[in-house]
């Protein structure tokens, strides 16, 4: 079930410094987002705090609010873990257990539910989750072999049908495809576009092509200087950001004035 | 006229040539330095071990070298696996405790005590097992056998509690420090990547643990636990100290038992002629028995290469 979020004058602290300042968005639910901008302007630093992955490192925190369907993840006694859980990622680089197999990797995050499946319902849910993510022709041969053996493309795939296993409301990707060749993207850019009939979708691009090529919302992010927090500047239907934003400052970054 | 041919831009400078050269000697030769010491232990062991092999059993101290020496090999295992079985767990907790949940501020503190611990002479180990944890074991022992003497590993108790017991948790002690140093580096070096997959997936601090951290580790942590055991299998005077040394026996309890270290060092100073060689073939068969160890962890380690992440 694809849910809505709603960041509400969300800053985001790592410590005192504060890297992320005054964000307000509404995602729609059965869309793609992608969060554009120049590096460091905390496109990335803002994905995180939409699973609280931001969390891990040490004294990170966020005032403001997050809703999931009006729930705040930084509710009193919200348990990050079950918002991972519903709220889930795809990092730059592919990241397969690497003692996992394929197969393992795929259930991974489900038995994290402790439930115990049977082998057709395990079998099932790998199928389905491979197919999902566009790799079932490719390795249901070899669902037993390891996961770091695949290339990085598949890996990324892989990656994904592990994250669609656990049928999260949303899917965030971080980079997905900065690690991969063009052909490999293209199958990314592909299942992208399938994925957002079941699924929240927000993916953080250096690519203009790809945001373009893939959202159906974009946010513009930027920051004034070193050690001033970033912004969100614009946000809007990808295709007015990319032809005719409002602000000056989007202009210049999509059409390769800056950044 | 003379013609010098210039040479080739492409031809590499002699001087950087030699640096690699230079290097690559250097490291081959304290490879091989390693070998030659090696083989001159071994070599040194067996010639002087084969008249007691080879020797009639009427001049052996048992009715057959291998009569004399089976025991003592048993005996040498049991002490050095019950000790890997209490230390492991401790150092495998506190390793994970140092690399993935104390604050860091706590963190390194425990790390240098922990590897202080290793710095502690064997015989100061060997002090404090006997006059000190010894008499604190005794009523844990006279315990042991009052509720669970039905098991004939606690029989009847020692009444100075110097068992053999009581020397493998001291050497449990004593390999602690190598165990969690070793545990340590190698959770720290779980990539992030990894962690993060499993923490996005919804995993708990533990199950990240469990997901991620321990599999990236099981090979180095089998490395260290076979470096914790060899530095148990050959520690001579703490269990020397400790153990009121006896016939091998199932009762852990009681004094009685001996290690193949603590019966080289305890009889080597007055040993001559055919008894000299039987303490050096107990030493070739200490030597053996490690081999053995350290085959068999290679072997579990390479069983999974496949799935080790070095692909």
């Amino acid at each position: 079930m694809a849910k809505r979020i709603d960041a509400n004058d969300l800053n985001v602290y790592y410590g005192k410094f504060l890297a992320v300042e005054g964000v307000n968005i509404n995602i729609e639910p059965r869309s793609v987002t992608a969060f554009i901008g120049p590096s460091g302007c905390g496109k990335t630093t803002f994905l995180r705090t939409l699973n609280r992955m931001h969390e891990v490192l040490p004294g990170a925190h966020v005032k403001g609010k997050v809703l999931l369907d009006g729930d705040d993840i930084y509710g009193p006694g919200v348990d990050p873990v079950t918002v991972r859980s519903q709220v889930g990622m795809v990092f730059q680089r592919p990241n397969p257990f690497p003692t996992m197999s394929i197969k393992e990797n795929v259930l991974a995050g489900f038995k994290l539910n402790g439930k115990r499946l049977s082998k057709s319902d395990a079998d099932a849910i790998v199928e389905k989750s491979l197919r999902g993510a566009n790799l079932w022709n490719e390795v249901k041969d070899r669902l037993d072999k390891p996961g770091s053996g695949l290339s990085g493309g598949q890996q990324q795939r892989l990656c994904i049908a592990r994250t669609i296993a656990v049928e999260p409301s949303v899917i965030l990707m971080d980079e997905p495809c900065s690690a991969l060749d063009p052909i490999s993207t293209l199958a990314v850019e592909d299942l992208i576009n399938e994925l957002k009939n079941e699924y929240t979708v927000v993916i953080v691009t250096h690519n203009m092509q790809q945001a373009a090529r893939v959202s159906d919302k974009t946010a513009f992010f930027n920051i004034a200087g070193t050690g001033k927090p970033g912004k969100l500047i614009e946000y809007a239907e990808t295709s007015t950001i990319f032809n005719n934003p409002v602000e000056q400052a989007t202009e210049d970054y999509v059409s390769g004035r800056f950044g | 006229m003379t013609t010098v041919t210039a040479p080739s831009p492409l031809t590499a400078g002699e001087k950087g040539r030699a640096g690699d050269k230079f290097f690559s000697g250097l490291t081959f030769a304290a490879g091989a330095l390693i070998l030659v010491v090696l083989l001159f232990v071994t070599l040194f062991l067996v010639v002087n071990a084969y008249p007691a092999l080879v020797a009639s059993p009427a001049e052996l101290t048992g009715e057959s070298f291998f009569s004399y020496v089976w025991p003592l090999v048993l005996g040498t295992l049991l002490a050095a696996g019950l000790a890997l079985l209490f230390a492991t767990p401790v150092a495998i907790g506190v390793a994970l405790f140092i690399s993935h949940v104390a604050p860091r501020k706590l963190a390194k503190p425990v790390g240098y005590v922990i590897d202080l611990l290793a710095a502690i002479p064997s015989v100061v180990y060997g002090a404090w097992g006997m006059l000190f944890l010894a008499p604190l074991l005794v009523p844990i022992y006279d315990w042991l056998h009052t509720y669970l003497g039905w098991i004939p590993l606690f029989g009847d108790p020692s009444a100075t509690g110097r068992t053999i017991l009581t020397a493998s948790i001291v050497l449990a002690v004593m390999v602690l420090p190598i165990i969690t140093a070793l545990s340590r580096e190698i959770f720290v070096q779980t990539p992030k990547l990894h962690e993060e997959a499993a923490l996005a997936l919804g995993a708990t601090r533990w199950e990240m643990i469990k997901m991620a951290v321990l599999p990236f580790a099981r090979p180095g942590v089998i490395s260290a636990i076979m470096l914790g055991l060899g530095r148990a299998l050959g520690e001579t005077m703490a269990v020397a100290l400790v153990l009121s040394s006896g016939a091998l026996g199932w009762n852990l309890l009681s004094e009685g038992n001996n290690t193949i270290p603590a019966e080289i060092a305890a009889n080597f100073p007055e040993a001559s002629g055919l008894r000299y060689n039987e303490l050096i073939a107990a030493g070739l068969a200490l030597f053996v028995i490690t081999l053995v160890v350290n085959l068999a962890a290679r072997w579990i380690v390479n069983r999974h290469k496949e799935f080790s992440g070095a692909n």
